[in-house]
């Protein structure tokens, strides 16, 4: 098991080494820099900055610069956040999606995984139909859809939320963490209560839970014990990518409700060609990917003995 | 059967004894037929296409020809039109929308500006100077945008760049996963592993943020927008192609061809392609309503489709930027863009089941 996890971690550097090189070209590639259009400065000023940021050496040499400091977690300076190095603007919006992400991870898990139960115990009757369509909805409802909807509603109507923005809103009920989670959330309970239904079902029709019934262990005990533990299985498996989705989702919901998240500043690097931001933010995301999905092969060898060779 | 023999005489057999044979294709159209939710989904989803790519030409209006005065004016609400005569014989003909007409006589009193809107509402002309305000014959269906443009039109022509970039990112998709994956799967040994191994590491890259560079780096260009998420999305393809090559290729059938001397080519776009096309037509329905997500999420963070030209993901975006005023600005593209994925998911849910050897059992 050890080996495994050992073997995975030591995969995950050429992953990022991938990343890191295609990223770096790929903005090398780009006619036009960070300092060309925007502001009105002289050919002088320009050359200065460029000599500042080292963008007048070959681009080889600042790809072995840019990789050695890189191996040293250090990510330079952003070109927008002039008094802000990249590690710093990560940690100060990384926290604020982290939040949002854990929350919402967690509305996802425990609303897909009992709709899901419900459902497939209930099979092709009311309380199967009735979350399952639901759930459809919620997969052809985009989080950049329900998101809106949801800051009208809750935000504009009822007034229960902020409609946007993170810091000094107390003047209404909930936290504003808690739409954007919500918005995010649901999308993926919808997933998982489909997969959690799914591998319930599959479990449900195997033998060793006719076995169960007919040595008379109580039907909760049949669910909860011995169903649960392979037919969440699936889930199990889709947790890894969807923490990927959760960060791109992130892009959408913190731009609908103006969250200074992380995902934001994505985007705003990469409108403002902010390279070593979009550099460092597109590692970092990376990074959390991988390692997510190694979390998720682990538990899911934990789970299922079958997996575990 | 050689040619010059003659065919036997029929013996007479009870047909209806007989099973009839049945493809493949029979077959699956046979049980969608039965699967009601997912001919609704196939049937709802060939109306939206239908009127996204044929309506625009019916509508009246251009998507991006703006009438600044207009305004974002509700669905269906009463348009006036104003003409202001300047020189003799020429006229400068704009619109505005009833709600608005009170607005244009500020300085007169309560009563007056009612009376006046009371006026032009029963069909009269109001004139006042060289002003001329009538009721137009002109209605918006949806309503129009802030820029006045005819909502209506603009969902039907963002449709069709939603509906061609789901469609093409599909294709593209397509042929690299399934090239891809037949050629893994078939060659085996070595070079499978080395094609699957950069597989699993594309695969831990993180999927938007690679196609929001590649909008940035190559421009926000149309046909790059595609190209861009068909180059991501190929990788579920590749994997299934080759887990259901490897399965095909050892059968008698492949054997046969090798030992006919078949050039691995035509063996593989001849024999091996056809017998999984199941899969990848299934597969490549449930990628259609995936490619439109990501592409809307582009557009909506403006890294897509760029205005004045529209989709459904430029349209929430704008839509969602005005709701607190204009709420039908989201209310159409947001309806149309959800009901054509759940028709597409309906319908690849009810393809699988009706392809799927697995499920054929019962």
């Amino acid at each position: 098991m050890i080996k495994v996890i050992a073997g995975r971690l030591l995969q995950l550097i050429p992953v990022l080494w991938v990343i890191l090189t295609l990223t770096f070209f790929m903005t090398k590639i780009v006619p036009g820099g960070p300092f060309s259009a925007e502001r009105q400065a002289t050919p002088e000023v320009i050359a200065q900055l460029n000599a500042y940021y080292g963008l007048d050496k070959p681009v080889w040499q600042q790809y072995l610069g840019y990789l050695s400091k890189v191996v040293r977690f250090d990510f330079g300076p952003s070109y927008t956040y002039q008094s802000e190095s990249v590690n710093e603007v990560i940690a100060r919006a990384f926290p604020i999606s982290l939040q949002i992400g854990t929350l919402a991870f967690f509305i996802a898990l425990i609303i897909g995984v009992t709709a899901g139960v419900v459902a497939a115990v209930n099979k092709n009757k009311l309380w199967d139909y009735l979350p399952m369509s639901i759930a459809m909805l919620g997969i052809c409802l985009p989080t950049f859809v329900l998101g809106p909807v949801l800051a009208l509603v809750f935000g504009l109507i009822l007034k229960l939320a902020p409609v946007s923005g993170w810091y000094g809103l107390n003047y209404v009920p909930l936290h504003p963490m808690v739409m954007p989670a919500v918005t995010l959330g649901l999308f993926y309970a919808a997933y998982i209560a489909r997969l959690t239904r799914g591998g319930m079902l599959d479990i449900l029709n195997q033998d060793f839970i006719r076995t169960a019934r007919a040595k008379g262990v109580p039907e909760h005990e049949i669910i909860f014990r011995h169903a649960m533990r392979g037919g969440l299985l699936p889930v199990v498996a889709f947790l890894g990518p969807s923490f990927a989705g959760l960060i791109s989702g992130s892009f959408v919901v913190e731009k609908v409700f103006n969250v200074p998240g992380l995902g934001q500043e994505f985007i705003k690097s990469v409108f403002n060609r902010d390279y070593p931001l979009i550099l460092g933010t597109v590692l970092f995301f990376g990074a959390l990917i991988v390692i997510f999905n190694l979390v998720s092969d682990v538990v899911q060898a934990l789970l299922d003995p079958r997996s575990r060779k | 059967m050689p040619p010059g023999v003659p065919f036997a005489e029929p013996v007479p057999v009870q047909i209806e004894l007989l099973e009839q044979g049945s493809s493949l294709w029979k077959d699956a159209w046979f049980r969608l037929k039965k699967n009601r939710v997912a001919l609704l989904g196939l049937w709802t989803f060939l109306l939206i296409a239908v009127v996204c790519f044929a309506g625009p030409f019916f509508t009246g209006f251009s998507y991006e020809s703006t009438e600044i005065t207009l305004k974002a004016s509700a669905p269906l609400e009463r348009i006036l039109s104003k003409t202001q005569l300047r020189k003799v014989g020429e006229a400068k003909e704009t619109y505005l929308a009833l709600s608005n007409l009170e607005d244009e006589f500020l300085e007169k009193s309560v009563a007056e500006r009612r009376a006046i809107v009371k006026q032009v509402e029963s069909g009269d002309e109001f004139r006042e100077g060289n002003v001329t305000y009538r009721l137009s014959k002109q209605r918006h269906f949806f309503g129009t945008d802030p820029l006045g443009r005819d909502l209506l039109t603009r969902v039907l022509v963002g449709g069709r760049i939603s509906l061609a970039v789901g469609f093409a990112a599909t294709v593209v998709s397509m042929v690299i996963g399934v090239i891809w994956g037949v050629v893994a799967g078939f060659a085996g040994g070595k070079v499978d592993t080395i094609m699957m191994r950069s597989v699993d590491v594309l695969y831990a890259l993180p999927f938007t943020v690679v196609v929001i560079l590649l909008m940035v780096t190559f421009g926000r260009n149309f046909v790059l927008l595609f190209v861009a998420i068909g180059a991501v999305e190929w990788l579920n393809m590749s994997r299934i192609v080759r887990g259901q090559i490897i399965a095909l290729k050892n059968q008698e059938f492949i054997e046969a061809a090798i030992s006919l001397g078949l050039s691995a080519r035509r063996i593989m776009f001849r024999h091996l392609i056809p017998n999984v096309m199941g899969s990848i037509i299934i597969y490549a329905t449930l990628t259609v309503p995936n490619v439109m997500l990501l592409e809307a999420v582009l557009s909506f963070l403006g890294l897509g489709v760029q205005p004045p030209l529209s989709s459904w993901g430029v349209l929430i975006d704008e839509g969602s930027r005005t709701m607190e005023t204009s709420i039908w600005l989201l209310f159409f593209p947001a309806i149309f863009f959800s009901l054509t994925l759940f028709s597409l998911n309906f319908l690849g849910d009810g393809l699988r089941d009706a392809l799927d050897p697995k499920a054929s059992k019962d």
